[in-house]
């Protein structure tokens, strides 16, 4: 992505020691940009098809942005440009963009669901929880609430919902603490891009911009410990997309959730030469997905069998 | 923070039952205009506690909030008006949050309540 490029979030990855792959991507820039071969390029061309046909990368101009959308009044999803940024909160990088392709490539499905609430855990600079709000177009009478653990994301966030007109209530929390009793049964989509990188445990939740990362074991602290209460928040009709890297076993967190009554599928792989990054989609399976016919990315029963074979990106 | 996000908080210690609502304590308010938009109204009062809502916006001043609603009044454009107004326009920008149950004070700075637990607490 062009944004790797930037200066100023080289300066923060480069404080992120165990986002090695990031950094690695910074010092190869061609993987970045979607050469041939890379499955970014492969994977956007999929997105153009079945969008809106408005979206395009603005790589070339050598700007910054990570879409620009072309002849729409509107904006669809936040431009990067307009986030807001503080050096303790995590800037949109290839994570953030593969969760909001991913709700990009399911918009239909989303806005048929006509969801009244959305959720996003962890919201970090806004960009995830903004370009959601965009993409569904307003005017539906959705709410949006977003959290995180950092005040400074919180205000971030703030900024970076402003800054694209967007209107949501932000909460500094424990992932969901304080909204569990009121939200039980009624969350729509729930969207969390978690601190999903193998760290010591003491780094799980630290000072700073560590705890963007920080992940625990396998990555997979505070993933599991969301997983423990989606049950409890997820609507009947809810969908939860959850992004994940092949080290947090996104197979077997497809099996915990199976036990819970969620059906799963991948929505978005996305693969550097180190990472290999999973956009992961849950439903109750008793409620039909509604893009589960003719979509590239369907997949039904065989969703472990598959992520072991992405191990060949890897 | 707008009436609205006061509404969907309760304080969860460990141990409390009644942490809903929580009561406002009010160092600064700031009034920002909002969209109006009517389905969101519609759309968002069948999930309202409306008695905790009446209670917060009578708490910092506003008094045109009707004790008693039916879904009938969302015809009505006066009512839209100062539903919206209570619930989406008005933000507590500095204050805090307090639990009904145990006094425990959640601080709102900037906009931003912050809900975090002490160790102790969870
Ligand atoms: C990988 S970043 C994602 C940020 C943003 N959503 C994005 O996609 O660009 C993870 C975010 O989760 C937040 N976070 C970490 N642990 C959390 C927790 N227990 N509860 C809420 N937020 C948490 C971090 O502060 C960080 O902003």
């Amino acid at each position: 992505m062009a944004d790797c490029r930037r200066p100023d979030l080289m300066r923060t990855l480069s404080s992120m020691p165990h986002r090695k792959s990031l950094q690695r991507q910074i010092s190869s820039p061609p993987l970045c940009s979607g050469e041939k071969g890379n499955v970014f390029s492969a994977w956007h061309a999929q997105v153009d098809n079945k969008g809106d046909g408005e979206l395009q990368t603005d790589d070339d101009d050598g700007s910054l942005g990570h879409y620009a959308v072309v002849d729409s009044p509107r904006r669809r999803i936040a431009s990067v440009r307009l986030v807001a940024r503080h050096p303790e909160v995590y800037e949109p990088c290839d994570d953030s963009f593969a969760l909001v392709d991913a709700l990009l490539a399911d918009k239909v499905n989303l806005l048929e669901r006509q969801p009244s609430l959305c959720l996003e855990v962890g919201c970090g600079s806004g960009y995830v929880i903004t370009s959601l709000a965009l993409l569904m177009g307003g005017g539906h009478g959705t709410h949006y609430i977003a959290t995180d653990i950092s005040s400074a994301a919180a205000q971030v966030t703030c900024n970076t919902l402003a800054s694209h007109g967007v209107e949501a209530d932000v909460i500094v929390t424990n992932l969901v603490t304080g909204l569990e009793k009121r939200l039980a049964g009624s969350v729509d989509v729930l969207v969390f891009n978690p601190p999903y990188v193998p760290t010591p445990e003491d780094e799980v939740g630290a000072a700073g911009i560590t705890a963007s990362w920080a992940g625990g074991d396998r990555g997979r602290t505070v993933i599991d410990r969301m997983l423990a209460i989606v049950d409890l928040l997820m609507s009947s009709k809810g969908l939860f997309y959850l992004l994940t890297l092949t080290a947090n076993n996104p197979g077997e967190i497809c099996q915990i959730m199976k036990k819970k009554g969620f059906a799963s599928r991948i929505v978005i792989q996305r693969s550097t030469e180190e990472e290999s990054l999973h956009v992961l989609k849950f439903w109750r399976e008793d409620v039909k997905d509604l893009s589960e016919n003719g979509s590239p990315a369907t997949l039904s029963n065989s969703l472990s069998a598959k992520i072991s074979r992405l191990a060949f990106w890897r | 923070m707008r009436l609205l996000t006061h509404n969907m908080l309760s304080c969860n210690i460990k141990g409390v039952t009644k942490g809903f609502p929580l009561s406002i304590e009010v160092q600064r308010l700031d009034t920002k205009d909002a969209d109006f938009n009517p389905d969101f109204l519609r759309n968002i009062f069948p999930k309202l506690e409306w008695k905790a809502f009446h209670d917060a916006a009578v708490s910092i001043g506003l008094n045109d909030i009707p004790e008693q609603v039916d879904p009938t009044m969302l015809e009505d454009h006066e009512f839209l008006q100062k539903f919206h107004h209570a619930l989406l326009e008005v933000h507590l920008e500095e204050g805090a949050l307090i639990c009904p149950e145990t006094g425990r004070r959640f601080p709102v700075t900037k906009g931003v309540p912050n809900m975090l637990l002490h160790e102790d607490e969870v």
